[in-house]
């Protein structure tokens, strides 16, 4: 028997949570006061997770840079990879909210989609 | 210019006051921005966290305004970008400033305050040391890295542990700065919780609560920042001093609403809040003119914002259609043992809604306690809260129906109680 | 080879090459700084004192009260703001009101007009802040509050107008006597000289003792300050100063030109002479202090706090004139303390000397007049509109606190010696200045600059040197 504790990030409630573990495996979750904070602990505990936010330089943009984020998480111990593989990427003007930044970023299956629409100079 | 309703900012509040205003019978209406775009402070915002409670999604700043933007535009309402409000005279003469339009006047019949807020600065802190490059707010870092792409930074000392501060933890890291430490001067954080997991924990960036920042190094270029613990009467403790080489300081240490537009217009403010005084309809002391979002009092979540704008831009629309109610009778909201504030500070309980959200901070923490609400000397509820904290705004929800039944009282008190 | 380099581009250099462009002269000054008013200039009291302080017969004495009454004429002249506000030296009731007394006798003496000694009942209808204890003042209508900032902007542009080279960047290392003449050597070059003026500060006696046997000796006197919001600007309207007493030489509170509030200065001696920094027990003492004549201060509202060092020489006097062993060094020394009040008079008298020595001749073509930069708050709506229409850049706000547009931060990159960065923006449109501490308008600022300038944005200063403001772009420092 293993106990963890974590703070549910799932809203700002940030309920402490404590897990109990057997054999790697969860076998109970309490202090969260919805169904996400038992997810959230079960993940935190196996698969922890992130949305990883950044924001890319545009060509021919009114502005310069154009902010995108993962569109699903990616493995939290991928977002530094993620952060460098956004390091070289620029857009091209027009942006429009949702366009793929960069497909599959890191083979997490990912996408990394822009989070702002971006007019032409 | 003749607009029924002005909107001084187009930031979140102003975005949702003017739909608010719109659906409910406003069709002139003009939002003044001065920024190049709308959005407010949100476009900085990159991170995700917001809209949980509006959408039931969590997206990024600019995600959660594109979707105000877009129902603003989609509704045709007017606005000027690029364009500075230079005074609000008590009559709602509104004059602002652009380069296409020059200075004009603008008569309205209402305005809504929704300038937002600014950060405390280094001076305002007075913490001594020298003046370098290199001193930040942690919003000012921001505009610089997520709106302009640039590094402030390479080893960075925060002090403060407010939102923006931590999100700024992560942020420059993920950019390839090492955050060296977070010092906080309060014994806790000023930020959400899931936002020291997130920034501080995931990258093992260490929080020093009790802690500020005594010195600062440095004539150029920052080059140093020394942090001590504080006692409780928040002076350093001399020994405990903890010494950094760093070329960045960044300060979360509180937001200010900005109200010098509203000072002009003879808006009464509170000295706990620094924003305006206001009852139900969240109108201030001067006929027409209403205020939401930071400017009024500072938020934890733009969802709420969001919220208190909408009734906002809805009270503005109503006064403009169907004018200011008869004199009504006026409670006084009562914050007291631990609850600092209360917006609304009046409520007005024959022509308030049906149900009124009053929204406060509490002044430290406190564990399984609970908010209690006072109608006169009767207590009519006591809801427990197992943490509450002062980095996170705490609400009671009141009822039209509940108050008719108490005719008698002359305010309401809102407290917090062992549970 | 110049006829005169001027080493420091302060208040006081400023005012002695403004001085010397009367004249037809090939003069130069030299500056370590990346703009004028660095130093001492640009960090203390902004005050333009009466002249009763000064012991009589002193330079102190003399060139304070010339430099007094030609303010007018030259706020007038070099467009700069300027403001008659009155003095008031206030006395408690545990101090010794012979004290005022004396500085009357005194200021009476330095030939200070006006001088009276008042009550309680008359300086509260004055100023009705005053704390509970202070009994009796004495009065000084001559007493000013100035601009430090545009007064040296306006005397060195003014200056360059008419022909003064200025050398920013660049400091002086050595000085050495050549034949009838002076090798002033840089970093990596030398300026020749018939003539120099030691205008440098804190720095002046290393300039000194480089050419002099007669030394001198400078000393780093520190004062700190607190700057409050503009909300807090009327709390007094004169300048309020303490008797010295108990707690020292005590703090003055003053309203500035701008508007705000000004509470300081500690008086602390310190072996760094580049030592501006602020410390807890001197911002701490500030507070105790100026309530000992001010009631009420609203603490609160600081919006900045600030250290600048006074050259306090040893003798106790201003060292102004030729070394008695080394022709052609003229000394503008030691000067602390009324010494942005004396600076128009030093010009005066040191540039009349170096002519004298020189044997120039008066330069017809010299125009002693200069706008500032335009303050478009002081227009008409129409004006302002005329002005918006023909450059719409004054329509744009940058600064918001302190309402400062577009055009004027470009008026203050293109004019003479323009503003190369933030610091420079900030001291001549007051861009950045406000309660917000440029948080929101440095952004703004620094691409101005950029594009402007034209600078890269990662050569944009703070106020030069190693003062970056960012390091690179995003993943890539």
């Amino acid at each position: 028997m293993e106990t963890r504790e974590f703070t549910c990030i799932g809203c700002p409630l940030g309920c402490s949570l404590k897990v109990t573990l057997n054999n790697g495996e969860v076998t109970e979750v309490t202090g969260n006061t919805c169904p996400n904070g038992d997810k959230y602990a079960r993940k935190e505990c196996t698969n922890p997770t992130r949305i990883v936010t950044s924001s890319v330089r545009v060509k021919g943009g009114k502005i310069a840079m154009v902010s995108c984020k993962t569109k699903e998480d990616i493995p939290k111990r991928l977002i530094f990879d993620v952060a460098h593989a956004l390091e070289n990427v620029v857009m091209d003007a027009p942006v429009a909210i949702g366009d793929v930044v960069l497909s599959n970023v890191c083979e997490t299956g990912v996408d990394v989609i822009a989070t702002k629409s971006v007019e032409a100079r | 210019m003749k607009y029924d309703l002005v909107i001084v900012g187009g930031g979140p509040a102003g975005l949702a006051a003017a739909i608010a205003a719109k659906d409910n019978g406003i069709d002139s209406i003009l939002i003044i921005e001065r920024d190049r775009e709308l959005g407010g402070i949100l476009n900085q915002c990159i991170h995700n966290g917001f809209g949980l409670h509006t959408f039931k999604e969590e997206l990024t700043g600019p995600e959660y305004a594109s979707r105000f933007i877009s129902q603003v535009k989609e509704r045709g309402i007017e606005y000027k970008l690029n364009t500075m409000v230079m005074d609000i005279a008590n009559d709602k003469t509104v004059t602002a400033m652009n380069s296409e339009d020059g200075m004009f006047t603008i008569e309205a019949k209402a305005v809504v305050l929704a300038m937002g807020c600014r950060e405390r600065s280094r001076g305002a802190l007075n913490i001594p040391g020298y003046r370098p490059a290199g001193i930040f707010s942690a919003g000012t870092a921001q505009r610089l890295v997520n709106i302009e792409g640039y590094m402030p930074g390479r080893r960075v000392v925060i002090l403060g542990s407010g939102d923006i501060g931590l999100i700024m933890a992560r942020r420059m890291t993920l950019e390839g700065a090492k955050v060296l430490a977070v010092a906080e001067l309060m014994p806790y954080s000023g930020g959400l919780k899931r936002n020291i997991v997130q920034c501080l924990d995931d990258f093992d960036i260490p929080l020093y609560l009790s802690h500020t920042v005594v010195d600062i190094e440095g004539k150029e270029r920052v080059e140093g920042i020394t942090i001590a613990e504080v006692g409780p009467d928040r002076k350093p403790i001399p020994g405990s001093e903890i010494h950094y080489d760093c070329d960045t300081l960044l300060l979360s240490c509180g937001l200010l609403p900005e109200n010098e537009l509203s000072k002009t217009a003879g808006v009464e403010l509170s000295p706990i809040t620094s924003g305006p005084i206001v009852n139900d309809s969240l109108e201030t002391n001067i006929e027409g003119v209403f205020a939401c979002g930071n400017v009024l009092h500072v938020h934890d979540l733009v969802d709420f914002v969001s919220q208190e704008a909408t009734n906002a831009g809805k009270n503005a629309a109503k006064y403009i259609l169907e004018g200011h109610p008869a004199a009504a009778k006026e409670l006084e909201i009562l914050p007291v043992d631990g609850v600092r504030y209360t917006v609304p500070r009046y409520i007005r309980p024959e022509v308030m809604d049906d149900t009124l959200t009053v929204r406060f901070r509490v002044g430290q923490v406190f564990k399984n306690c609970a908010i209690a609400t006072y109608f006169g000397d009767q207590l009519i509820s006591k809801r427990k809260r197992p943490v509450m904290a002062p980095g996170e705004m705490e609400q009671v929800i009141l009822k039209k129906s509940q108050l008719a039944e108490y005719p008698d009282i002359t305010n309401i008190t809102i407290k917090i109680e062992e549970a | 080879m110049y006829d005169v380099a001027i080493i420091g581009a302060g208040v006081v250099g400023s005012a002695i090459a403004r001085e010397l462009s009367r004249y037809k002269v090939n003069a130069c000054v030299i500056e370590r700084d990346e703009d004028v008013c660095c130093g001492t200039s640009k960090a203390n009291s902004a005050i333009v004192h009466a002249g009763f302080d000064a012991t009589p017969g002193t330079l102190k004495a003399q060139l304070n009260v010339r430099g007094n009454e030609m303010m007018d004429q030259l706020s007038k002249d070099l467009d700069f703001p300027f403001k008659r506000n009155g003095s008031l030296v206030v006395c408690t009731k545990d101090q010794d009101p012979s004290l005022l007394e004396e500085l009357l006798e005194k200021g009476k003496k330095n030939g200070v007009p006006d001088l009276k000694i008042i009550d309680r009942e008359e300086l509260l209808k004055m100023e009705p802040n005053l704390a509970d204890d202070v009994v009796k003042a004495l009065y000084a209508p001559t007493g000013a509050i100035v601009c430090p900032f545009h007064l040296t902007i306006a005397l060195a542009e003014n200056a360059a107008d008419n022909g003064v080279e200025f050398f920013l960047n660049t400091e002086v290392k050595e000085i050495k006597k050549a034949d009838g003449h002076y090798v002033l050597t840089t970093e990596g070059e030398t300026i020749e000289a018939k003539t120099v003026v030691n205008a440098a500060g804190v720095y002046a006696d290393r300039f000194n003792n480089m050419v002099s046997d007669k030394k001198l000796e400078i000393i780093a006197r520190r004062g700190q300050y607190m700057l409050l919001d503009k909300d807090a600007g009327a709390h007094v309207s004169h300048t309020v100063f303490q008797l010295p007493g108990k707690m020292g030489k005590g703090v003055l509170v003053t309203p500035t030109v701008h508007g705000n509030l000004l509470v300081g200065p500690t008086a602390e001696d310190i072996e760094n002479k580049e030592g501006v920094n602020t410390t807890m027990e001197g911002l701490d003492s500030l507070a105790a202090t100026s309530s000992l004549s001010v009631k009420n201060v609203p603490l609160r509202q600081v919006i900045t706090s600030f250290a600048g060092l006074r050259a306090h020489e040893a003798g106790g006097d201003f060292v102004i004139g030729e070394a008695e062993d080394a022709k052609g060094f003229f000394n503008a020394a030691g000067i602390e303390s009324p010494g942005l009040s004396s600076a128009p008079a030093i010009g005066e008298m040191v540039a009349a000397q170096v002519a004298a020595s020189l044997g120039l001749e008066k330069d017809p073509s010299f125009n002693g007049t200069r706008k500032g930069i335009l303050n478009p708050a002081g227009l008409s709506m129409e004006e302002r509109n005329e002005l918006i229409r023909s450059n719409p850049a004054y329509g744009q706000i940058i600064c918001r606190c302190e309402s400062v547009s577009e055009g004027e931060i470009l008026d203050a990159i293109h004019r003479t010696l323009g503003a190369r960065s933030l610091d420079g923006v900030k001291r001549r449109t007051r861009a950045g200045m406000g309660r917000c501490q440029s948080g929101f308008c440095s952004p703004k600022v620094m691409e101005i600059l950029e594009r402007e300038v034209p600078m890269s944005m990662f050569d944009v200063t703070k106020n030069g040197h190693d003062s970056k403001i960012v390091f690179g772009y995003n993943k890539k420092i």
